[in-house]
């Protein structure tokens, strides 16, 4: 941006005539604002490389040693040592020293784990990004209290996850309110399903707010002339929301998906507070923290392959669904 | 529905026809904003009417404030029943802080570069931070498990603010970029050909231009850290647990009797001061958590 509004000034104190000195002292203004540049970084990037790259190489090198301690599986004493992709095997395969692991193991609850992320995962982002679509749509509307809306939804999200899971619980508890209210008597985080649907409620009521306010600022961006200049040519409300307001507000859209999605994928403070994990609600996270004390190395792997997981749906989605995104924006933004 | 204040003025005609369609729309309006409104607060609510609950009608389950009692907010910070909440909110307000400032300090710089310089791998420079920002907690956790354990770090403050500086710093980055986008540059042309050096554009004028964002920013780290609770329970112990971890693992006046409503007592102590600040910022914080979303 700042060569732009450069290329003017070279332009005024290189006489004409003099082509190349000009261009050069443009290129020399380029280096140093590229030095300058990463000496701003450098700090940033050190940090991170210090808290991220270390230990996710650390933890990858890890991953390729034996755990040392008894074997589950031979009982005999284990030195450790290099592992080769055992640990990996460990969990794909669910092979406990040749041998399938015992069920109750948590080798035997990695594919468990993996469907529960994904169930989690897609049911928790489809219901907020509908629900959330929806608040979006009212808070854009003008009406009085309008403020007073856009506060409210706040309080959910400013609310720790630990809290809201504590909350939750206690809206769940047998003789709790939720029971009360519609009158039923299920015992919501001791079986499966109540458990799971009572984790996707608590996280829907955390963060559909998030995503509420992420696609507002996404319907704000549409100027109100086009919504006019349709309502003129005779579109109905139906049609306006589908050929108007849906893809101008795609690139949002897209952009407060895949921040949920990765959120999501790596959940772990609701299901770890409300259930720990039991009734198969275990998540990818919550096994790496259970296996962290049984070995570490084998923790490890999982959270290698968890890591890998995520950063393989995040690329399939800005691979596929980003490049989409971009263009509906460029399209935007050429109408 | 907004856009039905103006049509009468258009059609004169039948001021009566127009009304309805103009009427039951803003109602619409209404009920769905009441729904929203119960949605989002009604839990917040119900936490607060338990905190003040007497113990002995947990479950009483009126939807109004009664039998209350302060005795959860004694039970919160009673030692003999080995809560120490007193300490855990210092453990939690010195964490966060220092997350907050050290990330601050350092990303206000990236920040400044990625927004105003153009210079050679910056899309790469982005997508690192931004995908650093992604990054699952879980895969730090282990490996920073074996390495605090083999150094000692076990259950140290530092042990609990570098993980967090992995995802704090990330967001303070890519927050400030977005507002730093915003921001009158102008004034920095002007100061630069007024004879002002990039620095001295950069600290006398872009800085106190910057305050606002910066603070909104700092406010965003502060709440990300402050609500972080899958690295604190695993590399805390006693003397450093936050408050996050604390209200997951509370212990009450009965073993093995979930205390409900002495941590809704510690649910709101912490969460109170948070929605305030939440409310008072409302404006500046949408803005920050939306800044990267949508340019």
């Amino acid at each position: 941006m700042s060569t732009e509004l450069q290329k003017p000034q070279t332009a005024v104190t290189a006489p004409s005539g003099h082509r190349m000195p000009g261009r050069e002292s443009a290129d020399r203004k380029q280096v140093t604002q590229g030095r300058w540049a990463y000496t701003l970084l450098t700090p940033t990037l050190v940090l991170l490389a210090v808290v991220i790259i270390y230990p996710v190489v650390n933890a990858i090198i890890m991953s390729f040693q034996k755990d040392s301690g008894l074997d589950p599986a031979t009982g005999f004493f284990s030195e450790g040592g290099p592992a080769g992709v055992d640990n990996y095997t460990h969990w794909i395969l669910q092979q406990c020293g040749g041998a399938a692991c015992p069920p109750g193991t948590l080798g035997a609850q990695f594919w468990n784990s993996m469907a529960t992320t994904f169930f989690f995962t897609i049911v928790t982002v489809a219901l907020e990004t509908v629900l959330g679509f929806w608040m979006a749509v009212i808070m854009a509307r003008t009406f009085r209290g309008r403020s007073l809306i856009r506060a409210a939804v706040l309080v959910p999200w400013a609310i720790p996850t630990a809290v809201t899971a504590k909350l939750w619980f206690f809206i769940f508890a047998f003789e709790g309110i939720a029971n009360k209210l519609f009158n039923t008597q299920i015992l919501w985080t001791g079986s499966e399903w109540p458990a799971k649907w009572a984790i996707v409620i608590s996280d829907v009521w955390k963060t559909t707010p998030f995503m509420a306010l992420l696609i507002l600022a996404g319907l704000q961006l549409i100027p109100d002339e086009v919504y006019e200049a349709a309502k003129v040519d005779g579109a109905s409300a139906w049609q306006r929301f589908t050929q108007i307001t849906l893809p101008l507000v795609k690139p949002a859209l897209m952009v407060a998906i895949l921040f949920r999605v990765l959120d999501a994928l790596r959940m772990y403070d609701l299901p770890a507070i409300m259930t720990a994990g039991a009734n198969n609600t275990s998540t990818l996270s919550i096994l790496v923290v259970d296996q962290i004390r049984q070995g570490f190395n084998t923790a490890a792997a999982l959270s290698t392959i968890t890591f890998i997981v995520i950063f393989l749906v995040a690329f399939i989605f800005v691979r596929f669904l980003g490049a989409n995104a971009v263009a509906a924006a460029g399209t935007g933004k050429a109408k | 529905m907004a856009t039905a204040t103006a049509t009468p003025t258009r059609h004169t005609a039948e001021p009566a026809v127009r009304k309805r369609p103009y009427d039951w729309g803003q109602f619409r309006t209404y009920i769905s904003a009441a729904i929203i409104l119960i949605w989002c607060l009604a839990p917040f609510y119900w936490m607060i009417v338990t905190a003040f609950r007497d113990v002995g009608y947990t479950f009483d389950n009126t939807p109004f404030f009664n039998h209350v009692s302060l005795d959860n907010f004694r039970t919160v910070f009673d030692e003999s029943l080995g809560n120490h909440f007193g300490l855990n909110l210092v453990n939690s307000l010195f964490v966060a802080a220092v997350t907050t400032i050290v990330a601050l300090v350092v990303g206000v710089f990236a920040a400044y570069a990625l927004a105003r310089l153009n210079f050679r791998f910056k899309f790469a420079v982005m997508g690192f931070i931004l995908g650093a920002s992604m990054f699952p907690g879980v895969a730090l956790v282990t490996p920073l498990f074996q390495l605090f354990t083999n150094i000692g770090w076990m259950g140290t403050y530092q042990a609990l603010i570098i993980p967090n500086i992995s995802f704090v710093l990330p967001l303070t980055v890519y927050t400030l970029t977005s507002f730093f986008r915003e921001m009158p540059w102008e004034l920095e042309e002007s100061a630069r050909i007024d004879g002002c050096t990039q620095g001295q554009a950069f600290r006398k004028v872009i800085l106190p231009l910057a305050a606002p964002a910066t603070f909104t920013t700092a406010i965003l780290a502060f709440i990300a850290a402050w609500n972080e609770f899958l690295i604190a329970s695993q590399l805390s112990n006693d003397a450093t647990r936050t408050v996050t971890v604390a209200i997951a693992y509370f212990a009450g006046a009965q073993a093995h009797q979930e205390p409900y409503t002495a941590v809704m007592a510690a649910g709101t102590i912490v969460t109170i001061p948070l929605v305030i600040l939440v409310l008072v910022f409302q404006r500046k914080i949408v803005a920050g958590l939306t800044a990267g979303a949508v340019k």
